[in-house]
């Protein structure tokens, strides 16, 4: 077995006073889409702030292709080749389609997706360049989110709920990416709730509980354990 | 002829025109510093009248202990000055980030008040003369036009249109768009975020400087020359409302304009005009004209 890509390692995480994050550990390999399943406010989002260095008290180790990123700032970490798809989506109000998909540098000199290629991903994308970038629909939005981070050169991508409160047929095209990026080669670390959607992109879900894991599952025996699975998401 | 309907003599009005059109210049260059600053860093930068007081004066010695002329001021003093910025956020303002805004307004209002204090010790309050680069002017026939206050005028609308240009349609100018609504997203994505705002905090002190090397032929090297001029720009500010570069540069000429002209027609309102209007903006639209609502 290769080393993994990403090496989370008994980490904390703090907001003000309020401990977040109680040693959370995972590991994801290179080429894998690995979620994070778990209920509202079980710390999701703060593991990929966390690895992102978007959270100001972290504790614990953090490694990328083998470098600690725990002491590293965020525009740091990016350089490292980690990209971020935060789940408010983070579209720019005062920047248009192109200045939004063009604004991320690029990180690193190969890897990352030309944008004809990314319009291929994203045919909407492209009649809608001049438009401000939050007079989208939710859907084209998100795929705006995603598409962005392609570009850069980042090989790993954390994608934090991207089907979240989207139409179907949109859940559908979102998971039909995911797994064409697969195909290419990136991995993935997504958040998600809606596990009958992650099963269908993914190789290994973490069960995520009071900002731990308390749990790992094969994508193949996600059947076996659906009703354990049910339980610990309360659904 | 509509001057004498109005009784007044066209060379009245025009010359009040010309002064409207130079006040509105620094009205613009500094409230569009302002604009760029608060924009990026929510900080109200009450330093700022200091920092034009500093241009002049760098302009001055510059020309009096190392005989550096007018134009050579107007690039290094602005660059000197945005210097002193730098050093001023680095080490001052930005270790009050995490706190209310309140804190960098005071912060700046104590810096402002020290560096005039100090200046004011060392060269007085009566000013200092600093000669005119470009004297003489030519006679468009309505007016006598000095050469030097069409120079401040065209310069000033450049300056501010370039810096327009530069926010909203370049590279850089997206960065810095992007940082002002959510610095920690464009800093995840590997741009040094904290370094873009001392840069910026740079650039509008220098835009200060740069006015107050402008000012240095019209008005005498003051110390209190900024404190006096910086209460107006505020009201300007909050009329353009806080944060659009180009409403900060509209209003800023459009005021100096209305200013000259209420000298024209109703004198005794000319110093407060300014200020009726913010009131008014104020009541009707508290945002400012170009600022959109919280
Ligand atoms: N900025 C913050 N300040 C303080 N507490 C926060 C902050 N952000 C999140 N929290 C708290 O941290 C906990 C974990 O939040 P987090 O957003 O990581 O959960 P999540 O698993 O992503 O949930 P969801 O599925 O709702 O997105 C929650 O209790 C939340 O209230
Ligand atoms: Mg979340």
């Amino acid at each position: 077995m290769s080393e993994p890509l990403l090496s989370v390692r008994d980490v904390h995480a703090w907001y003000g006073e309020s401990h977040i994050l109680h040693g959370m550990s995972f590991d994801v390999n290179p080429g894998e889409v690995v979620t994070l399943l778990g209920r509202n406010g079980a710390g999701k989002t703060t593991t990929m702030r966390a690895i992102m260095g978007m959270v100001g008290n972290r504790k614990g180790s953090i490694k990328h292709q083998g470098t600690e990123l725990i002491k590293l700032k965020s525009n740091h970490i990016a350089r490292e080749g980690i990209a971020y798809c935060p789940e408010e989506r983070g579209i720019f109000a005062s920047l248009n389609v192109w200045e939004n998909l063009t604004l991320p540098p690029r990180v690193k000199k190969d890897g990352g997706l030309s944008i004809e290629r990314i319009y291929e991903l994203f045919p909407n994308l492209k009649e809608r360049t001049s438009s401000q970038g939050t007079k989208l629909s939710g859907g084209e939005q998100q795929m705006l989110a995603i598409a962005r981070i392609l570009r850069t050169g980042a090989r790993l991508l954390l994608l934090d709920e991207p089907t979240e409160g989207l139409a179907p047929v949109i859940v559908q095209q979102i998971g039909s990416t995911i797994r064409a990026l697969r195909e290419q080669g990136f991995t993935i670390l997504l958040v998600e709730q809606n596990f009958r959607f992650a099963a269908t992109v993914a190789d290994r879900h973490y069960v995520v509980e009071h900002g731990q894991v308390i749990d790992m599952i094969p994508n193949a025996s996600l059947e076996a354990n659906r009703e354990k699975l049910k339980t610990y998401l309360g659904v | 002829m509509i001057f004498e309907l109005l009784g007044v003599p066209p060379q009245a009005l025009f010359g009040q025109l010309l002064l409207g059109l130079i006040n509105g210049a620094f009205y613009a260059l500094l409230s569009l510093g302002l604009a760029v600053i608060f924009g990026l860093m929510n900080v109200i930068n009450f330093t700022h009248g200091a920092q034009y007081m500093m241009g002049a004066f760098a302009s001055w010695m510059l020309l009096q202990y190392a005989g550096i002329p007018y134009w050579g001021a107007l690039v290094l003093a602005p660059i000197i000055i945005g210097a002193t910025g730098v050093i001023i956020e680095r080490l001052m303002i930005s270790r009050l980030y995490h706190l209310d805004h309140l804190y960098g307004l005071l912060l700046t209002f104590g810096l402002a008040l020290i560096i005039e204090g100090l200046f004011r010790q060392q060269y007085g309050s009566s000013g200092l003369p600093y000669a005119n680069p470009i004297p003489g002017g030519t006679n468009l026939g309505f007016m006598f036009l000095p050469w030097y206050r069409g120079w401040v005028v065209v310069f000033s609308l450049v300056v501010c249109l370039a810096t327009w240009f530069m926010i909203e349609k370049t590279k850089l100018g997206s960065y810095l768009r992007a940082a002002t609504e959510r610095p920690d997203l464009v800093q995840a994505f590997g741009i040094n975020v904290p370094r873009m705002i001392t840069l910026t905090y740079g650039f509008g002190v220098a835009l200060a400087a740069l006015a107050g090397v402008l000012a240095a032929p019209i008005y005498s090297v003051n110390p209190i020359m900024g404190a006096n001029l910086i209460i107006v720009v505020f009201a300007v500010v909050v009329i353009g409302g806080m944060g659009s570069i180009m409403g900060a540069i509209i209003t800023g000429f459009a005021l100096g304009i209305i200013e000259g002209l209420t000298k024209v027609f109703y004198p005794e309102a000319s110093n407060t005009v300014i200020f009726v209007i913010m009131a008014i903006v104020l009541m009707i639209r508290p945002q400012g004209l170009f600022g959109t609502p919280k």
